[in-house]
């Protein structure tokens, strides 16, 4: 079972690496529909992440809402603006080099809490059969606040898009 | 347990037995996983050419002609013929085309449609992953045909494409939400989403469709997946009495053929997922069980082909309104009806759910009428 081990690990590995590069090239590409192709790869490797920290289902939602759905709408708004598509339209302006200074601060920060952080990883938590009923549970018992928070900004943001999307009559 | 496996089943736990006499485990749970995985890819492909040769049969006996007849007795040899005819075409690239992207497209449909047969209990035992999400990994990794579809319409630089690839994105973005949430009664029922144990709970003739919130799930889910897969009456994306091909106009040879195959392969996909999620799977008597589940399959697959020879296509406006007025608040409230099914006794639920539900269907058709699209008045046209 050793080697198996090892071709997960590497697996792993792969789906890291190319999650970075893709995530390199959503900034750096010029043509901004091939940056939307990038971050759906991006994408694809971040639910790969999870995929092997046994968060399948986590991992389904992320291909459902991201790419199924944001990053057509993504497509789509590209698609609806002109001449966005343009490689001669500059991708960047004299404010990236200060944000790249506060995203690298803010790595840092991130980093820090992730190496502070103790993953309780045992054997309990890793045989734990996560399926819909405990998830409806958790959801309805323990999280019901976040979970009806997040409902109601959702449903001020649908109500806001149908009032700003409505024909004038 | 072991005189009940399929035959697929017991020829592969048997190889596997064989093999594990001289080789490490490692290289057996490798072997296992190759075997599934050459299994479906040998399926898919098989199964698109049948079923090329199966619509054209179809289609050709409801328009009163034989189809195709000539390669082959009744023309079985035809799909052959036609991949021949296909590798050896011209591979065309236009001049101003975004070359990876136009050569990436084709690639990219086809493996969602592959992967998607992972999940479908092909038999008892039969299918490739027992996923504990596999219902959601078939709704997620389905969507990404989508992407695929628009990556061909873009890169191809045409208008027709880029016209057919926005209709593609509009479709599918609007049929995946009454989709997903006609899935959800059925995950209600069960309290799982792996696609095996939905099917173990229709065993012994409980299938979901002979529930009143079954019928309707089962016929908004297919409707909707017929729109997924881009099919007559929903078939605007690639519409060739308006807009040439859609998004498949600038390829041709094997690069069409692919989105072909993946439109097929999508069909057949779609029409197990219906078969496992509502028509009680692999389940059945006399026969053996992936006799059962191919029956089943395609029947639904006929009456895709049916559709086909039958439906003229959508407008636009229809299709929307379709989705979005009707499909989608009648599939919210049928969510209500399967808990209403779950929560009451035996006897009573099938009255009170089945009369909740005629009544949320006219309430909904009702309001719907009003919206629905009516003649089409020109304003300049006259």
């Amino acid at each position: 079972m050793d080697v198996l081990h090892c071709l997960a690990r590497f697996g792993f590995g792969v789906a890291t690496l190319v999650t970075l590069a893709a995530a390199v090239m959503v900034v750096s590409l010029r043509n901004i529909f091939h940056c939307a192709l990038a971050l759906i790869l991006v994408l694809l490797g971040v639910a790969a992440t999870y995929i092997s920290l046994k968060a399948e289902f986590f991992a389904m939602i992320q291909i459902l809402l991201y790419v199924g759905a944001i990053m057509t709408l993504v497509i789509f708004a590209i698609m609806l603006t002109s001449k966005i598509g343009d490689t001669t339209v500059p991708q960047t302006n004299r404010q990236s080099l200060v944000s790249f200074a506060i995203l690298a601060m803010f790595d840092v920060f991130f980093i820090g809490s992730v190496i502070k952080t103790s993953w309780k990883v045992n054997a309990v938590t890793m045989a734990a059969n996560v399926d819909a009923k405990v998830l409806g549970m958790a959801f309805m018992n323990e999280y019901v606040f976040p979970f009806e928070i997040i409902s109601v900004v959702l449903i001020v943001a649908l109500v806001g898009a149908i009032i700003l999307g409505r024909s004038d009559q | 347990m072991e005189s009940s496996d399929p035959i697929f089943v017991v020829i592969k736990k048997g190889s596997l037995h064989f093999l594990h006499g001289f080789l490490p485990e490692w290289t057996v749970v490798l072997v296992s996983i190759l075997l599934s995985i050459t299994a479906i890819a040998i399926f898919g492909p098989v199964t698109m050419m049948y079923l090329t040769w199966l619509e054209r049969k179809v289609v050709g006996r409801m328009q009163n002609r034989w189809g195709p007849n000539r390669v082959g007795i009744f023309g079985l040899l035809q799909p052959i013929a036609d991949g021949i005819k296909m590798l050896t075409k011209e591979d065309i690239v236009p001049r101003n085309a975004d070359k990876v992207t136009h050569f990436l497209a084709p690639v990219m449909v086809v493996i969602p449609a592959l992967l998607v047969f992972s999940v479908i209990p092909f038999g008892r035992g039969m299918a490739a992953v027992n996923l504990n999400v596999g219902l959601l990994f078939f709704l997620a990794i389905s969507t990404l045909t989508t992407i695929a579809i628009f990556m061909g319409s873009w890169g191809s630089r045409n208008k027709f494409s880029l016209l057919g690839g926005m209709r593609a994105v509009a479709q599918m973005v609007s049929y995946e939400i009454p989709m997903v949430m006609s899935v959800v009664p059925v995950i209600l029922a069960t309290g799982t989403l792996s696609t095996v144990a939905i099917v173990e709970a229709q065993l012994g003739g409980k299938w979901f469709i002979f529930t009143p919130w079954g019928f309707f799930a089962a016929i908004v889910f297919f409707l909707c997946g017929v729109a997924e897969v881009n099919r007559t009456p929903f078939d605007l994306p690639e519409g060739e009495s308006e807009i040439i091909a859609g998004f498949h106009t600038e390829y041709s040879g094997m690069k069409f053929a692919l989105f072909y195959m993946a439109e097929f392969m999508s069909a057949f996909a779609i029409s197990g997922l219906t078969v496992t999620l509502f028509l009680g799977g692999w389940g059945g008597p006399v026969l053996p069980s992936w006799a059962w589940f191919l029956l089943k399959t395609y029947a639904l697959i006929f009456i895709m082909i049916w559709f086909r020879g039958t439906l003229p296509r959508f407008r636009v406006d229809q299709l929307m309104g379709f989705a979005w007025k009707l499909l989608l608040p009648f599939t919210l409230l049928n969510i209500f009806v399967a808990a209403l099914w779950q929560i009451l006794p035996a006897p009573k639920n099938l009255l009170v759910s089945g009369i909740a539900e005629a009544v949320i269907l006219m309430i909904v058709f009702f309001a719907a009428r009003k919206d629905s699209p009516t003649k089409r008045t020109y304003i300049f046209a006259d």
